[in-house]
């Protein structure tokens, strides 16, 4: 790299990364050894299920990973906010990097689910209403991605998809209560009363408890914080050569 | 000095009907669609009648929503073309009328779809739709989407591929809608006691309400510059 930037300063200096702050490489550490925790305490240590045997096990991601996934949408919300209340584009950058990580981990408590359900439900998929309504939030978000892509004056696209991120959310609560509101789904609940036909239900006793609590504090607090942290460092680095690129072509 | 809320917000009613008196473009190619939608779907599914009679209401809502969208898509994207939408910016008027009047042009035509569709679903689908709760559903149902679809249809009109998004976009987010409104309109078809079926039209009728005070807050946001 040969070209000089306008200010005199090599230019690839101007897309070094930063240093990996200390919060972030404790939260990596914390994270790294929660999720192997979890994984053996949900493997070994928590009862086998009387009824299902050890695919029940798999509970201890499938439901964890949708709190994960609310936990990075409800950071688009309010990185939705707090971009058109300040126009920053930090929170643009917070916002985008909940999309795409709570994308991950829905499709991950969808793919969880159906390998449960095939021997549970003897089927891989079923159009209940929750596993539809889950659905149709990955492909809200899906959504919110193709949008982003389609818009090009960027002043333009971030205010878009900060207002297309706060309404996107309303599919995460569609899913989250839905299993309230329609009682014939056969899905099952497993705080509180499972409804009537649920099928593949067990109670949450001391067995499940122990590997369950764990799992929920490292997939709804660590792994989304850590990931979206990363995934916001690179899209400032993507900034910084888009910057480049222009940069470049104009020079 | 701003020109009074009501006073925008009918000046923009008037305009959007006056066009339509005269062109007759919206309404038109949505009755159309509406109704040729429906006897595809009688055909695709092979109804027979108990079939048809479980179907049918799920078929009124998804015809419905589908016509709504080349309404929307097609309103906004007049206001664009012809620069009226700029033009409306430039004036001294506050965003939410701009979004209220909107809202009701695209409402009253979508509404005026869904009225001329009941009979013609009781005539072809032999069932009777043409009932004063099923109607009340109706109008609380489209209105419900109608205020997501203009939010939507603005930002969708903004965009390059244009016309391709407002469907992607708009679809997951009426589900709600969708949801409540067919529950609502099978629960009322089947004869089942009030009490069945009436948490489903006042549930249509909360979550309208909170999509019409989010897309008035947030109009503001997507008709910048």
């Amino acid at each position: 790299m040969v070209a000089k930037a306008k200010k005199g300063m090599p230019l690839e200096y101007s897309v070094q990364p930063k240093p990996i702050p200390l919060t972030l490489k404790l939260l990596t550490v914390v994270t790294v050894v929660g999720f192997a925790l979890t994984l053996v305490l949900g493997l070994f240590v928590a009862g086998t299920d009387i009824e299902q045997g050890e695919i029940q096990r798999i509970f201890y991601i499938h439901m964890p990973a949708f709190f994960g996934a609310f936990t990075a949408f409800g950071a688009t919300v309010i990185g939705g906010i707090m971009y058109l209340a300040r126009r920053s584009d930090k929170w643009d950058k917070i916002a985008v990097a909940g999309v795409e990580v709570g994308l991950a981990f829905s499709i991950i408590n969808l793919v969880t689910g159906s390998i449960w359900a095939r021997p549970i439900w003897n089927t891989w998929w079923t159009w209940d209403p929750r596993l539809t309504s889950a659905a149709i939030m990955v492909l809200t978000y899906a959504a919110y991605l193709m949008l982003r892509a389609g818009i090009e004056d960027p002043t333009r696209k971030k205010g878009f998809m900060s207002v297309y991120g706060i309404i996107a959310f309303v599919s995460v609560l569609t899913t989250l209560f839905i299993i309230r509101i329609v009682p014939e789904t056969i899905h099952p609940v497993i705080v509180g009363a499972s409804p009537q036909n649920a099928q593949g239900t067990f109670e949450a006793t001391s067995g499940v408890v122990i590997a369950l609590l764990p799992s929920l504090l490292v997939w709804l607090v660590f792994m989304p914080i850590t990931i979206m942290w990363y995934r916001y460092r690179l899209e400032i680095r993507m900034d910084a050569i888009n910057r480049l690129k222009v940069q470049l072509l104009s020079e | 000095m701003k020109t009074p809320f009501l006073t925008t917000v009918f000046a923009i009613i008037n305009k959007d009907l006056r066009a339509e008196m005269r062109s007759r473009e919206l309404i038109s190619v949505m009755v159309l669609f509406a109704f040729l939608s429906i006897l595809i779907f009688s055909f695709a599914l092979e109804l027979d009648r108990v079939a048809r009679e479980e179907a049918v209401s799920g078929v009124l809502w998804v015809t419905l929503i589908f016509a709504s969208i080349l309404g929307f898509n097609r309103s906004m994207a007049m206001e664009r073309d012809q620069g009226n939408i700029d033009a409306m910016l430039l004036a001294p008027i506050s965003r939410s009328a701009i979004f209220i009047g909107k809202l009701v042009g695209n409402y009253l035509f979508t509404l005026i779809v869904g009225l001329v569709m009941l009979p013609i679903m009781t005539i072809l689908y032999n069932k009777t739709l043409v009932n004063p709760w099923v109607i009340l559903t109706t109008v609380v149902g489209i209105f419900g989407f109608s205020t997501i679809g203009t939010l939507l249809a603005t930002m969708t009109v903004q965009t390059r591929a244009r016309e391709a998004l407002l469907p992607i976009a708009m679809l997951p987010v009426v589900l709600p809608f969708l949801l409540t409104a067919v529950r609502a309109t099978t629960g009322i078809l089947s004869n089942s006691p009030t009490s069945d079926w009436l948490v489903w039209v006042q549930l249509l009728g909360g979550i309208s309400i909170i999509y019409l005070v989010l897309c008035i807050f947030l109009y503001g946001f997507v008709v910048e510059e």
